[in-house]
């Protein structure tokens, strides 16, 4: 029989206007043009639903009607925030990142707009130093339970005793390849950046992002995926330029350039190595075995959030195990929650790219905060691109 | 606020001179300040559009330019000229951007000119509102989706798909420098054909006569009197595409990958990534001065073409 013409369609036409309705409504930010894999909730304020009467819960306090959350793309289930809103009668209005830096910049420049917002590990710290984000009040979030929450993830969010950040999820940085294109198995961050000059020559792509660009090519040599000394940087840098002309891009969004079969090898996160696998299994998602990158992403709240009563509530409904599980099994990406994992299904808990053995896992280096603010790695950022 | 900036020009108040026009029985001086206070009226909204939004970020953007960059990124205050000093750090992207919004105007310039040569002179008149429509409707869409739509059309399932029906495997057409030149013709063309238009449409069509009649072969008419007549549209239609490419940053990045950095590229990576604002600043000052010069340059140049066509009428 023959295939409809709309089979061939990189994208299909109810998808296309979603994107473009959510363009239209984000900002420009790199990552904000991501995803036709995505989950399609992006920037679009959730439709208003029939007036449910607010659930007891959440009488207390007045949440007003609509509240705004800054987030990952391919991150959350849209089906959560229609389901907060049928409960509470908040809209959610979700804004997409690219980057941590872009995050800190939005805050920092304030007026963000933002009552909730998912940070990465190594940025609150510094959040906390410029007194963007506040302490959170744990008794507006009943649902978070400290102890079913593992402690390796946890630390990052807990200043000096106070709580200023709860955990979402965990994953690592590794590399997607695309293995109907690239036979050779590989396993290390050598051989990434060696195939990318070679078999991969024009088909690689690299993050827009200073963190684990040059993290990974810091990994080539063996040096601390932090590294901030000068002549490790160098090193790095050599490298980076070396490879540059070989670079299919630099980007950050590399899930439709893998999908539709451009690019055969990228640095990747668990939740789009997952994600890519799941829907197009000659995909691989490889650590390599020199280490690299373990993150955990947490919620917190900024100091000028407009509505941080519907900010506490959001975010004590995302703790809530129930809600937290569907969340996961959207995004792909592990949880840091004991209670969440019980309820997941054994096939999800035994995918070795959201669990990766032990020995993978422990060389893996989580993001350090010096690395954020740290000029000289901006400007080798900024050098590798402008080469 | 308006009417401090504003100096009144009787000549050119045109508002005013219909309402004075429309009540010739007030006395001559009434009439004055009438229409003076008319033509004060009429500017007041784009003066203060123009202040807020324009002479206002200027300066905080000149005072972030002399600051420092706090510890953690933004801004601190300082006195300092080290931003500007630093400038060379991002030589390369300047330079990208030296070459790209010439020859990115001058590729728009070679597919616009035949475009508008064929509209102005040779469509017939009930098809020309027709395909000036054609041509200004695509532009009711954001730039934006019209760059992203090419992204399709370029990857992997999109042209090269179809040509490896044809036999040619793994063509890869996104994110080379002939996307990126592509995507720039293709969303500034609109820009570039409407000026060279009007100065063509507005050709007097003897002139074009007497050439022939004179012996002229259609070439040296077309250079010796059409091109040389429509070079005013031309040089407005290239003037605003370059000034617009020297901020370019969305084309690029979407249909080149990110691996060129062009000095809108950098002014991102600076205020959104490594939040260094006194440096970003004081690129985003540089660019403008440049700009400046740039649209003088260009209108000395066009200022000299039309005072030759003067010459040659007479």
């Amino acid at each position: 029989m023959p295939k409809s013409y709309r089979d061939g369609l990189p994208i299909t036409p109810d998808k296309f206007v979603d994107q473009l309705m959510r363009l239209k409504r984000g900002s420009i930010s790199r990552r904000d043009f991501l995803g036709l894999t995505g989950l399609g909730v992006a920037t679009a304020v959730m439709a208003r639903e029939l007036g449910i009467m607010p659930a007891p819960a959440y009488a207390a306090e007045n949440l007003g009607d609509r509240m705004s959350i800054a987030t990952w793309p391919n991150y959350h289930d849209p089906q959560t925030f229609e389901n907060f809103k049928a409960e509470t009668g908040v809209a959610v209005e979700v804004n997409v990142f690219g980057s941590n830096e872009e995050m800190l910049a939005k805050l920092q420049a304030g007026g963000s707009g933002w009552s909730l917002f998912v940070p990465t590990n190594y940025t609150i710290s510094t959040y906390k130093k410029l007194g963007i984000i506040e302490p959170l009040d744990m008794a507006k979030l009943p649902n978070f339970d400290g102890k079913s929450e593992d402690v390796r993830f946890t630390a990052e969010g807990t200043i000096d005793g106070t709580i200023y950040a709860v955990p979402k999820n965990w994953g690592t940085t590794g590399f997607a390849v695309n293995t109907k294109k690239l036979s050779k198995p590989m396993s290390s961050w050598k051989e990434f950046w060696d195939t990318a000059m070679t078999e991969a020559d024009g088909r690689t792509m690299v993050h827009d992002y200073q963190l684990t660009t040059i993290g990974n090519a810091l990994k080539y040599y063996g040096y601390s995926f932090n590294s901030l000394k000068q002549d490790e940087l160098a090193k790095a840098e050599e490298l980076l330029l070396k490879v540059k002309p070989h670079l299919f891009a630099v980007s950050s969004d590399y899930q439709p350039s893998m999908r539709s079969g451009d690019a055969w090898m990228t640095m990747c996160w668990t939740n789009d190595g997952a994600q890519l696998h799941r829907d197009i299994p000659e995909i691989a998602y490889v650590l390599g075995k020199e280490g690299g990158e373990i993150w955990t992403d947490f919620y917190a709240i900024p100091k000028d959030a407009p509505n941080k009563p519907a900010g506490y509530a959001l975010l004590n409904y995302l703790m809530n195990p129930k809600v937290a599980v569907k969340e996961h099994l959207a995004n792909g990406a592990p949880c840091t929650d004991a209670r969440v994992n019980a309820l997941l299904p054994k096939e999800v808990l035994d995918n070795p790219i959201l669990y990766p053995a032990a020995d993978l896992l422990k060389p893996l280096e989580f993001g350090a905060a010096a690395t954020l603010t740290d000029p000289g790695r901006a400007e080798l950022m900024a050098r590798f691109k402008s080469a | 606020m308006s009417e401090t900036g504003y100096k009144p020009d009787p000549d050119n108040a045109t508002g005013g001179r219909k309402s004075a026009g429309s009540q010739p029985a007030f006395p001559m001086r009434r009439s004055i300040f009438r229409k003076n206070l008319m033509t004060a009226l009429l500017l007041a909204p784009a003066t203060l559009w123009l202040v807020v939004f324009l002479v206002l970020p200027f300066v905080a953007i000149a005072i972030f330019s002399v600051g420092e960059r706090a510890p953690e990124g933004g801004y601190q205050a300082a006195l300092t000229f080290a931003q500007y000093a630093n400038l060379p750090a991002r030589a390369t992207a300047f330079w990208n951007t030296m070459v790209l919004a010439p020859v990115g105007a001058l590729a728009c310039l070679l597919v616009a000119y035949p475009v508008a040569y064929y509209l102005a002179l040779r469509a017939p008149d009930r098809w020309r509102l027709i395909l000036l429509a054609l041509i200004v409707i695509p532009f009711w869409t954001s730039l934006l989706m019209r760059t992203y739509a090419w992204i399709y059309i370029l990857g992997g399932r999109g042209i090269p798909a179809l040509l490896a029906y044809v036999g040619i495997e793994d063509l890869r057409l996104i994110n080379t420098p002939g996307a990126v030149l592509l995507g720039i013709v293709y969303g500034y063309l609109p820009l570039m054909i409407l000026p060279i238009y009007v100065s063509l449409e507005r050709l007097d069509r003897r002139l074009l006569e007497a050439s022939a009649d004179l012996g002229a072969t259609p070439l040296s008419t077309f250079l010796g009197v059409t091109l040389r007549l429509s070079l005013p549209g031309v040089m407005t239609g290239f003037s605003l595409v370059m000034i617009l490419l020297l901020g370019e940053y969305l084309i690029p990045t979407l249909l080149g990958g990110g691996k060129v950095f062009f000095i809108g590229n950098a002014l991102v990576d600076l205020f959104l990534q490594s939040r260094n604002w006194p440096f970003g600043s004081a690129i985003a000052i540089t660019l403008v001065l440049v700009s400046v010069v740039v649209l003088i340059i260009a209108n000395r140049i066009s200022t000299r073409l039309s005072g030759a066509r003067r010459v040659d009428l007479i």
